[in-house]
């Protein structure tokens, strides 16, 4: 049962007690993809160093696969990938010396695990002699993904891999995700960005070191509270502030092309178009995505 | 196994794929020695001397003579009375006086034999060698000269006294100092950043999490550095025996096994540094103040610890090239076996144990 546990861990790095995580808990299970939610600095990096056993939690338990992450940490450390927040290879070595070393690392070869890591390795084989660090994002991600991969891990850490990549990259990222996903590993990975959350079948939303929520994507959307309108038109800075500014409007929020609202009270919706002195206003329910979730979390926590 | 000689290559590779490291480890060295060696073999030119002649004879007569032509003196003053001579030292005018007794050439003429003392400034040691040497040899042309017919043996004596440093300490032995300084540099220096340039770039977080002991990454680091540190060692031996003609008078494998003491040592004290450490830029700087400045300071090459105070004396104790340098200089220069340096060795081999095993108590298996 290669799982995942965590119950109120708490860690603070400074003598101030401020923390880094506060009292969490979690329960991920075999062969899920678990994201973890939140914005830098909400505290996703500690937790994915308490459960690599990297740092030691200042109190709570915590096990990977059973196995407690202080007093067994030389077991989940042969049986874990873990892909860091930073890219953390070698940069001087080639993609080839890179992958090899980690495959003599973890006792094994690249050919043993050929099967596994194929489908990412063939698209950065062409680069096999070219150092990592001259790289792009894109393929310094792959590159970390085949490492992460090459010993064919139970249960897979990844700490923001999609930071600082291109759209494109991101995309077929997550269409690895899936496969290594659908090949029985474990995969927890954690992201600042919103819009990836609905592709993990379970989500925690983290913020200030608390997990605000815990469900999958659908029902975490499906518990937001309100109805939510689109909307939009010339003007967009303006027209929020006057949003903001009226007694109709609950909350306003900038989501790129429109602003996302919802209202006080229930079908003001007319009300508010005409005190908006606007002609080209449109407006539309719309389902909430997960940022709207978060947002609506946040502020009512 | 396997893995050790895997990230055994992985060293290798950081280390000959970055041209400053390899500058450091190898251009450093060189570069010191030769430096030092060809500071050291600089002819010396119109060196200020004063002459003390209570002779005023024939013989003085044409010394002083001798002296006065010679490019490598510059007569400054001749005195009646040696009571002056400190003075004109202690300002600084002069590094040398020659003193002619009275009677000097009746001495030589009917006796066959007589004195001439040269007080030398000795502060600066190898300065006042050289020009001992250059005198020496005027003095052996002038008697060449003046009595290569006559039968019956002539000979002139020196008398040397050195003021400020008498034991001539110092510089003279450059090389065992260089060979100290060297090989705590690079050691400390390199391992310490190259354990810490893990940390930055991040790279120990994945070691950390994967089957290979942290103590492996220890050893993979120091196997590297402890190969490199001995081709360094014999790069300088060699430099020292083919370039500046200095002859290891001692056994050569002594020479090594206290080197590699050393060289472990210095290991250790890098591994030490690089755990209290997060990035290489303090990792440099401890070190180079760590080491760089006491070596210079204690280890007695470049100022006599004789001539120190009491306290700095006591301080020169606890570092380890302190105990290097006696060995390496009692063996390489001095020529003597085992039985002359067993206790420095000693007391290197106790430092080193201790420092092996703080660094690796003090290791983290964790990040924080």
């Amino acid at each position: 049962m290669w799982d995942i546990f965590l119950q109120s861990i708490n860690k603070s790095y400074t003598e101030s007690g401020e923390k880094a995580v506060n009292d969490v808990s979690l329960h991920v299970e075999e062969g899920k993809l678990f994201g973890l939610i939140g914005p830098d600095g909400a505290g996703k990096t500690t937790l994915f160093r308490i459960l690599t056993t990297l740092i030691l939690a200042d109190s709570g338990t915590a096990s990977v696969g059973g196995y407690d992450v202080v007093k067994d940490y030389k077991v989940i450390r042969k049986s874990i990938g873990y892909m860091p927040g930073r890219f953390s290879l070698y940069q001087d070595l080639t993609v080839k010396e890179n992958l090899r070393f980690f495959a003599t690392l973890f006792n094994t070869t690249i050919q043993d695990n050929y099967g596994l890591i194929e489908d990412i390795y063939k698209q950065i084989e062409p680069f096999n002699d070219r150092k990592a660090g001259k790289l792009s994002g894109g393929m310094k991600q792959k590159l970390a993904l085949c490492c992460a991969l090459i010993h064919s891990p139970k249960v897979l850490f990844l700490d923001e891999p999609t930071t600082g990549v291109d759209a494109v990259s991101r995309k077929e990222f997550w269409g690895m995700l899936k496969n290594l996903k659908s090949k029985g590993i474990t995969i927890m990975v954690s992201t600042p960005y919103m819009d990836e959350a609905s592709l993990c079948e379970e989500i925690a939303l983290i913020q200030e070191g608390n997990i605000m929520s815990v469900n999958t994507p659908d029902e975490i959307i499906a518990q937001y509270p309100d109805m939510l309108y689109a909307i939009k038109s010339p003007g967009m800075n303006q027209l929020l502030q006057e949003l903001r500014k009226s007694e109709l409007v609950a909350t306003a929020n900038s989501f790129g092309e429109y602003h996302h609202i919802t209202f006080s009270k229930q079908g003001s919706m007319e009300l508010l178009l005409k005190s908006l002195h606007r002609s080209d206003v449109e407006m539309k329910p719309i389902r909430p995505t997960i940022e709207d979730c978060f947002i609506h979390l946040m502020t009512h926590e | 196994m396997k893995q050790l000689l895997a990230f055994i290559h992985k060293e290798f590779l950081h280390v000959f794929r970055d041209p400053k490291t390899m500058l450091l480890l190898f251009g450093l060295p060189i570069a010191q020695i030769l430096l030092f060696g060809f500071a050291l073999s600089n002819e010396i030119n119109h060196s200020n001397v004063i002459v003390i002649d209570y002779a005023k004879d024939v013989a003085s007569r044409s010394i002083i003579e001798k002296v006065r032509a010679s490019e490598n003196f510059d007569l400054y003053d001749v005195l009646d009375d040696h009571h002056m001579i400190e003075e004109v030292f202690k300002r600084g005018e002069t590094k040398m006086a020659i003193v002619f007794p009275s009677n000097f050439n009746e001495d030589l003429v009917h006796g066959g034999y007589t004195e001439v003392q040269l007080i030398t400034d000795a502060s600066d040691p190898n300065t006042a060698t050289t020009l001992v040497n250059y005198f020496n040899m005027l003095l052996l042309g002038y008697q060449s000269e003046m009595y290569q017919d006559q039968q019956m043996p002539m000979n002139i004596q020196l008398s040397l006294r050195n003021i400020y440093n008498p034991e001539l300490e110092g510089t003279t032995n450059f090389v065992p100092g260089v060979m100290a300084l060297v090989l705590l540099l690079v050691c400390v220096l390199m391992t310490s950043v190259a354990i810490v340039k893990e940390k930055e770039l991040g790279t120990m977080e994945i070691l950390l999490v994967s089957p290979f002991n942290p103590f492996m990454v220890i050893i993979s680091k120091v196997i590297p550095y402890l190969f490199l540190s001995i081709v360094n060692l014999i790069v300088i031996l060699a430099l020292s025996v083919f370039v500046l003609n200095l002859e290891i008078a001692g056994s050569i494998i002594l020479l090594f096994g206290v080197s590699i003491l050393l060289i472990l040592a210095a290991l250790s004290l890098g591994i030490l540094i690089s755990n209290v450490t997060n990035n290489q830029q303090t990792a440099m700087l401890i070190s180079l103040m760590g080491m760089l400045l006491p070596t210079l300071m204690f280890t007695g090459f470049m100022f006599p610890i004789e001539n120190m105070p009491k306290f700095l004396q006591v301080i020169s104790n606890i570092i380890p090239s302190t105990w290097y340098y006696i060995i390496v200089k009692n063996v390489m220069i001095k020529g003597l076996g085992f039985e002359s340096i067993w206790k420095e060795s000693l007391i290197l081999a106790g430092m080193t144990t201790f420092l092996l095993l703080v660094s690796i108590k003090k290791f983290k298996i964790r990040l924080s």
